[in-house]
């Protein structure tokens, strides 16, 4: 039994503070001066309680890439960024394309035991982009959705297929948007500081006119999708306009996405390079825009854990990615909160939706729920270091910023897996 | 005067100041090399490194030439040595030059940002002598010393940068330096070899050679990596000449004093005709010559410590 006294609760719909009464993994009583013999107390007075935040787009790199990161550490960075629950992307090496895959990494997140793991399998047989993969067998065995994430699906016939195979199963595609011809050797935004720098330059339209196709898919097909990791203001009001007319389009965006933009590339740091690209300050407005209207109906991390060796090279050479877990509810914190995001929308766009979007459990705090908590100072500002990074991966553009708010419990399934010492 | 950077990665960023010193030490240095003094003791416990991962002829031996003359222990590291080779990283190389007490690493990198990248991880000075598309500063510091030293002046100067200004390193280098000085410049290339947002730092850009050529004082063309053309860039070589050549037709619109300038090698009959290479208001030898004193100016000022300054 656990007894979590005080907190300020925000779901998706309100706020108050109560007492949370935990008793066999579930929430057995919210309710005010509730006390209860033997219970584990947490004292949340002054602290902020949202539902388990889960993060739909994560790479964790097991198997195969053990040196970037792993199930064990890649799930400690997670709760100790708050999140409950992570969905894991299948461009591992073998690639998640079939159940045995499923299986695997179900079995070690079992084992590790900290959050909830739910894996993601491939659309095509290793992102190869040409024959399906049995989304009906990876289904079956748990997979939430299909993804060739870190790749797009570049032909549109394939992704035809894809869509209308996905539909029979009633499975949901989520898609990297890129047309790797335009993007070319690009390895940040193209715009005034690409050609200040003398960086190749990746103009937005890869993004864009790949979003524009398959919305346009979508709607002709009657398809269900979601767009991974939007950037651009184009992509966020393509989004827009498409749910405005009924199509059936979810999408998410990221913390970096909103924090950074592409003038942080000055000074060539590496940990500044991911992909989609660090964009304008206008396309930072966007997403918060975004985010603020309903476009936006995930926030993600899309932690994407490098060594450093991958990443301490000249910047043409390093690997895209930034590592995110650590970093996502201090970013949401610090560049949201102030911009009139309130922690419903938080709770929202990280636990709520996510869970409608992936039909998995969580997203709200009601008597007889899971027990998936995020509990968080709101207030406490901090300077973002190395040191508070337990992933594998360390590459973070936020390493020496300030950044307030921070994950100082997190609850999964009634446990306490994360505390802050 | 010391710069006030540790490393020399780019022009941006550099001051009037600084860039003036550079520019009247060289004036100095000069008149050494004039009068035929071709050994000079002031570098004479400084070891130097050039650490090039691009061919380079132009700069690399100007650079070696600038370090001898003034007596320093010169070395050379080029991308097809061994270690390098075998797959060094560029971080391992630099650090087992500074364990080896190197004072400043002169450096080429096709990738843009590999200079400023090490100069941040060591404690060595890196001058930067060209990285991928971004800045290649001691050419466009010889460049400004060249107008300088045959029109007197650098502010309020017109200068054209004609070519592809895209890849250019030069231009970007020139850019800012100019722009500093209280020049105007003028950009003019085809709309695919042309920095998107470029205009953005106070220069104007244009796709009219005419129009960027009217009236300057330094018509500068860039060379044009030939297989430009091949990866879509352009349609053909002859539309190029044809629409940016520069030649005597165009050239009659700029002032009567025009110089005429290149940062080489030409590609003769594309960037630029013939008769204008060889013309008498082109300086583009005088540039290599300028490029030894410039080079010998910068890395005195860069070998001096503090106390050393009277």
């Amino acid at each position: 039994m656990i007894l979590i006294k005080s907190g300020k609760i925000a779901d998706a719909e309100k706020t108050y503070t109560a007492d949370i009464l935990i008793e066999n993994g579930k929430i057995k009583q919210i309710g005010e001066n509730l006390s209860a013999k033997g219970a584990e107390e947490i004292d949340a007075e002054g602290l902020t309680i949202i539902p388990g935040m889960i993060d739909m787009h994560c790479h964790l790199r097991e198997p195969g890439q053990e040196y970037k990161e792993d199930i064990l550490s890649g799930s400690k960075a997670a709760v100790k960024g708050g999140f409950t629950s992570i969905v894991c992307m299948p461009n591992t090496d073998p690639v998640i394309d079939n159940a045995g895959l499923i299986a695997y990494v179900q079995e070690r997140a079992k084992k590790v035991g900290l959050c909830k793991i739910y894996p993601t399998g491939a659309i095509t047989t290793g992102l190869g982009g040409t024959q399906l993969t049995e989304m009906g067998e990876l289904k079956a065995a748990g997979a939430v959705a299909f993804t060739d994430d870190g790749k797009p699906v570049s032909s549109g016939k394939m992704m035809r297929n894809a869509l209308n195979y996905a539909k029979c199963l009633d499975a949901l595609l989520i898609l990297h948007e890129e047309d790797l011809d335009l993007r070319a050797d690009g390895v940040m935004n193209e715009g005034y500081y690409s050609s200040m720098l003398g960086l190749r330059g990746i103009n937005r339209a890869a993004e864009e006119s790949m979003i524009a196709r398959d919305i346009a898919l979508a709607e002709s097909l009657k398809c269900r999708i979601h767009i991974a990791h939007v950037s651009t203001r184009g992509g966020f009001d393509m989004i827009k306009k498409a749910k405005a007319r009924g199509v059936s389009v979810t999408c998410e965006t990221m913390p970096h996405y909103f924090s950074a933009d592409d003038s942080w590339v000055v000074g060539y740091d590496s940990n500044t390079k991911v992909n989609p690209p660090l964009r304008t300050k206008d396309d930072v407005a966007a997403a918060i825009e975004a985010i603020k209207d309903g476009t936006v109906d995930a926030i993600a991390t899309d932690h994407a854990p490098h060594h450093v060796d991958e990443k301490d090279v000249e910047y043409d050479i390093a690997l895209f990615g930034i590592s995110g877990f650590e970093s996502a509810l201090s970013l949401m914190v610090t560049h949201l909160l102030p911009a009139g995001v309130s922690l419903n929308k938080i709770a929202e766009l990280t636990s709520k939706n996510p869970a409608k979007i992936l039909r998995i459990p969580g997203g709200s705090i009601a008597e007889g729920e899971p027990a998936d908590l995020t509990i968080f100072d709101e207030n406490e500002k901090y300077v973002f270091t190395k040191a508070d990074m337990v992933s594998r991966g360390k590459n973070s553009p936020f390493i020496g910023r300030e950044l307030v708010g921070k994950a100082k419990y997190t609850v999964v399934d009634g446990v306490i897996k994360y505390k802050e010492s | 005067m010391q710069l006030i950077n540790k490393d020399l990665v780019g022009l941006e960023g550099v001051s009037a100041e600084e860039i003036a010193h550079i520019l009247d030490s060289a004036k100095s240095m000069k008149d050494y090399l004039q009068q035929g003094v071709k050994k000079m003791p002031q570098l004479q416990n400084k070891s130097i490194v050039t650490l090039f991962y691009e061919n380079s002829t132009r700069t690399k031996m100007s650079f070696d030439l600038a370090g001898k003359y003034l007596g320093a222990s010169m070395s050379a590291i080029a991308a097809s040595s061994s270690s390098i080779q075998k797959g060094e990283t560029l971080l391992d190389t630099g650090r087992t030059l500074e364990a080896r007490g190197i004072d400043i690493i002169i450096m080429r990198h096709p990738m843009s940002g590999a200079p400023e990248f090490l100069g941040r991880n060591i404690s060595a000075r890196v001058i930067n002598a060209g990285d991928g598309m971004h800045e290649h500063p001691t050419q466009a510091l010889l460049d400004m010393y060249t107008m300088q030293e045959k029109l007197g002046r650098l502010a309020g100067l017109k200068v054209a940068i004609i070519g592809d200004i895209l890849h250019s390193r030069v231009a970007r280098s020139n850019l800012h330096g100019l722009k500093t000085m209280g020049a105007d410049v003028t950009l003019c290339g085809p709309g695919t070899l042309m920095p998107v947002e470029i205009e953005k730092t106070g220069v104007k850009v244009t796709y009219d050679i005419r129009e960027a050529v009217k009236d300057a004082d330094v018509v500068m063309g860039l060379r044009l990596q030939l297989e430009r053309q091949k990866s879509g860039l352009l349609p053909s070589l002859r539309e190029y000449n044809e629409l940016f050549g520069v030649n005597s037709e165009v050239l009659k619109l700029a002032k009567p004093h025009a110089l005429i300038m290149h940062p080489g090698p030409v590609n003769r009959g594309v960037e630029m005709d013939t008769d204008i290479i060889d013309h008498d208001r082109s300086v583009i030898t005088e540039q290599v010559t300028n490029g030894v004193a410039v080079r010998m100016a910068l890395l005195y000022i860069m070998t001096r410590k503090k106390e050393d300054i009277v």
